[in-house]
């Protein structure tokens, strides 16, 4: 990032400003970081309540072709999920790949409801890549599909065990959304596209508005009594309890989609037929399995490792810590970086090396906190 | 009478006869944030003034404590290993790291005081 370019702001920042909040360079933004409150209080409060987040930094974009499948293809050369065969409606979690199978970013993907917009998919990218994601996307699109950016729109992110409560009073079509479901609608008459996921591990909404109208949303959902703003900051121990990656971190060109665990995020048809970058190399690392592997860590006592740290088994280092801090819902420290598979199992016991000091760590099940999403039970086959 | 002096990397020290209090002031939690653990030194542990003395770390990040002034580490708060929050609720109080028994009580005068710290936070807004 080149810190002699002027910080852009979202929409928000007016209200971030307003309601006290430290701001930050992020992503080339000026973005909250926490609120007076603090993070703690913040964390806590969107695992009980709801927690609302200016997402506006992250980079919406559609991808536009004659019809549903030649769109889907263009994007499945590029990504590992099946885009196909997506729903009306659905959303899908995947990854842009390099030649070698290694994360240029991981994004979400959701082929809209309406008939009259078949033929196109909603794509958000990462803030700090979203640059690069559409460069490398529009450098690789077949004639007939373009990307088009949407810059004019705001993203705002409601999560929390009481969001559906809330959005029931503004937006009570969304609330009979499933987890990773999308509809348009409006809320308080604005227009808006509403889906049922999040960052956070906890249930709640992503809500994309035009920027003029994103102060309104904002307002009317903070003016709600289980409402508060959650900075980055939070947002950041919310998915890491989650056990959620956070690119440039956790994910990086370094690593491919099977050493992250987001074995998942691929599904079936693609695993098998390929024909996406680094496709060789995953399918070779579903079957023989990767060199190493992405796994959290729980410490004992109280420090706290961070990015970097080593992780070592009987004195010899074996992998390194991509995220750690502080779990507020545990109060303990937690962590998640990558080891060698036949450390990987729940309950090994490692070291991770903090300041020259070996802090005992155990390789724990993920997420570290369960999640609660708003899934549906499933009927039938 | 007892007399606060500051450091412009934010920690007071707080002279009681010939030990010295050692924290990190009021300014230094806010900018932190919520602290969720501290590493005091070792009790007998030598540290000089602008050598590493402890760590501080927020949900965030981790930062260090330098010594505010040479000496010998008589006594750490032990009560922030189950409490670091006292960091934040009472920085210059119960939120204290460590005391000093000052090899070089001369070196006090290079410090802040009261005043002076003030005026140099008016720089940092």
């Amino acid at each position: 990032m080149d810190h002699s370019e002027p910080l852009l702001e979202t929409p928000l920042f007016s209200a971030h400003r307003a309601l006290g909040a430290r701001m930050v360079p992020f992503a080339g933004y000026q973005m909250p970081v926490q609120y007076p409150d603090g993070i703690l209080a913040e964390h806590g409060w969107a695992r009980i309540h709801a927690g609302l987040f200016d997402v506006s930094h992250m980079g919406q974009a559609l991808l536009k072709g004659p019809d549903h499948a030649t769109t889907a293809r263009a994007l499945e050369a590029l990504a590992p999920a099946d885009f196909l065969n997506l729903s009306p409606g659905q959303q899908r979690y995947s990854q842009l790949l390099a030649e070698d199978g290694g994360i240029i970013d991981d994004f979400m993907v959701t082929r809209p409801l309406a008939p009259e917009w078949d033929g196109t998919l909603i794509l958000v990218v990462n803030a700090a890549c979203k640059v690069g994601d559409f460069a490398h996307i529009a450098a690789h699109l077949p004639a007939g599909v373009t990307l088009i950016e949407r810059p004019e729109r705001a993203l705002l992110a409601l999560q929390g065990p009481e969001a559906a409560a809330v959005m029931a009073r503004h937006c009570p079509q969304a609330t009979a959304l499933d987890f990773m479901t999308s509809i348009p609608t409006d809320f308080d008459g604005i227009p808006v596209e509403v889906s049922r996921s999040g960052y956070t591990g906890e249930d709640g909404f992503e809500i994309s508005v035009e920027n003029e109208s994103a102060p309104l949303l904002w307002a009317a959902l903070l003016a709600e009594p289980e409402v508060k703003a959650i900075g980055l900051g939070a947002r950041d121990s919310l998915r890491l309890e989650a056990g959620l990656c956070l690119y440039g971190h956790d994910i990086d060109l370094s690593t491919s989609p099977i050493e992250a665990v987001l074995n998942w995020s691929i599904q079936k048809r693609r695993r098998s037929e390929g024909g996406f970058p680094g496709a060789a190399r995953i399918q070779d690392e579903l079957t023989q399995g990767p060199a190493r592997v992405r796994v959290g860590l729980r410490l004992e006592g109280r420090a706290p490792a961070r990015e970097g740290a080593e992780i070592a088994s009987d004195g010899a280092v074996v992998g390194r810590v991509t995220s750690g801090g502080f779990a507020p819902t545990l109060g303990a420290p937690i962590a998640m970086g990558y080891v060698p598979p036949a450390l990987s199992a729940p309950g090994t016991r490692l070291d991770i090396l903090v300041r020259g000091k070996a802090l005992a760590a155990t390789v724990a099940s993920l997420p570290f906190v369960p999640t609660r999403y708003a899934r549906k039970p499933k009927t039938g086959a | 009478m007892t007399s606060v002096r500051y450091t412009k990397d934010h920690e007071y020290v707080r002279v009681e006869g010939d030990v010295a209090v050692v924290g990190i002031s009021d300014y230094a939690q806010q900018q932190l944030g919520d602290v969720v653990f501290v590493e005091l030194p070792e009790i007998g542990k030598v540290v000089t003034k602008g050598g590493e003395a402890a760590v501080v770390e927020s949900v965030k990040a981790a930062s260090e404590v330098y010594a505010p002034l040479s000496g010998e580490v008589v006594e750490v708060n032990s009560e922030l290993e189950g409490a670091p929050g006292l960091v934040n609720e009472a920085p210059e109080g119960k939120g204290w790291f460590m005391k000093l028994k000052l090899s070089n009580p001369a070196e006090l005068d290079e410090l802040l005081n009261e005043h002076a710290y003030k005026d140099f936070l008016d720089t940092l807004a």
